[in-house]
C-alpha cells in the first residue's frame, strides 16, 4: 500500500515538473541567465510549490506523525556549516552547467533523453564518490 | 506560449510538486528531496528501499502518463556531452555534501522555515546564476 502510494506521489511530482516547464534544461538555464534571456518562470514554480508544501509540512509537523500515525523522518540539523555551503555551491555549478537537477533529470530519463541518462549515471557516480569518502 | 500561459503553467506545475511533497510527508513521513531519495542506492540501510524505488519509478513513468493526455514538452539539453557528465558528477557530489537539492532544500526546507535550507538555496541559486553568467557572457564553453 505504502509502495503504491509512493509510486503515485512520484508520478504527481513528475507530472508537476513537466507542467511547470522545469523538466526542460533550456528553460532552467534561461531562468539562471540573469544577464541574458532571463525567464523568471522558476520563481513561480517555487512559489506554487512552497505555497502548497508548507500546508502539508505545517500539518504534519503539528501532528508530529503521519496521517496514519507512523513516524516522520525529518532532518534534525539546524546548524549552518561549511559542507552545507560548499556542497550547495558545487551543486549550483553543476546545475548551471547543464540545467539539470536530480528531479528533472529523472523525468528526462523517463522521456528517453540520452544526455539525461548520462547525467544521471554521472550523478550516481558523484553520489557514490561522496559515500566512499564519508562513510 | 505567451507569458500568461507560461506563468500559469509554472504556478500549477509548482503546486502539483508541492502537493506531491505534502502527500509524501503526510502519508509516508518522508521529505521529497530527490537527491536524498536517489542516494539511498549507495547507502547500506536495508528495509528502506521499496518506497524509494516506487517513488522514482513514478517519476520515470510521469512522461508516459503525461503523454496519454497531451503532448509532452520539449527537453532541450544544450550542454555538450563532456559538460553533461561533469555537471552530473558535481550535482551528485554537491547534493550529498550539501545535504539536499532544489526539492529537498527549496520545496521542503523552505516550507519548514529551515534557515539551513535558506542558506543552501541562496548558495546553489547564486552559484547557478554565476555559472550561467560566466558561460553565456564571460568564458565561452
Amino acid at each position: 500500500m505504502k509502495t503504491v502510494l509512493a509510486f503515485i506521489v512520484g508520478l504527481i511530482f513528475g507530472i508537476g515538473l513537466l507542467i511547470s516547464g522545469m523538466a526542460n534544461p533550456a528553460k532552467v538555464l534561461n531562468f539562471l541567465d540573469l544577464f541574458g534571456s532571463w525567464n523568471p518562470s522558476l520563481i513561480f514554480v517555487m512559489i506554487g510549490a512552497i505555497s502548497v508544501s508548507s500546508i502539508g509540512f505545517f500539518w504534519a509537523q503539528k501532528k508530529g506523525e503521519t496521517l496514519w500515525h507512523t513516524p516522520l523522518y525529518l532532518p534534525q540539523r539546524r546548524d549552518i556549516d561549511r559542507p552545507l555551503i560548499i556542497g550547495s555551491v558545487v551543486f549550483g555549478i553543476g546545475w548551471g552547467l547543464a540545467g539539470f537537477c536530480p528531479g528533472p533529470a529523472l523525468v528526462a530519463v523517463g522521456m528517453g533523453v540520452e544526455k539525461a541518462w548520462a547525467f544521471v549515471a554521472a550523478m550516481l557516480l558523484g553520489m557514490a564518490w561522496f559515500e566512499r569518502k564519508n562513510s | 506560449m505567451n507569458v500568461t500561459t507560461e506563468t500559469l503553467s509554472a504556478l500549477s506545475g509548482g503546486m502539483l510538486i508541492g502537493l506531491a511533497a505534502s502527500l509524501l510527508i503526510l502519508l509516508l513521513g518522508r521529505v521529497a528531496g530527490i537527491s536524498g531519495i536517489v542516494s539511498f542506492l549507495w547507502q547500506r540501510k536495508k528495509g528502506d528501499i521499496a518506497w524509494r524505488v516506487a517513488f522514482i519509478s513514478g517519476m520515470l513513468a510521469a512522461p508516459m502518463v503525461y503523454a496519454w493526455f497531451t503532448v509532452p514538452p520539449k527537453v532541450e539539453v544544450q550542454a555538450s556531452w563532456p559538460v553533461v557528465l561533469l555537471a552530473g558528477v558535481l550535482v551528485g557530489w554537491g547534493t550529498r555534501y550539501g545535504a539536499g537539492c532544489t526539492s529537498g532544500h527549496g520545496v521542503c526546507g523552505l516550507a519548514r522555515l529551515s534557515l539551513r535550507s535558506l542558506v543552501a538555496v541562496a548558495a546553489f541559486m547564486g552559484a547557478g546564476f554565476i555559472t550561467v553568467a560566466l558561460i553565456r557572457h564571460g568564458v565561452g564553453l
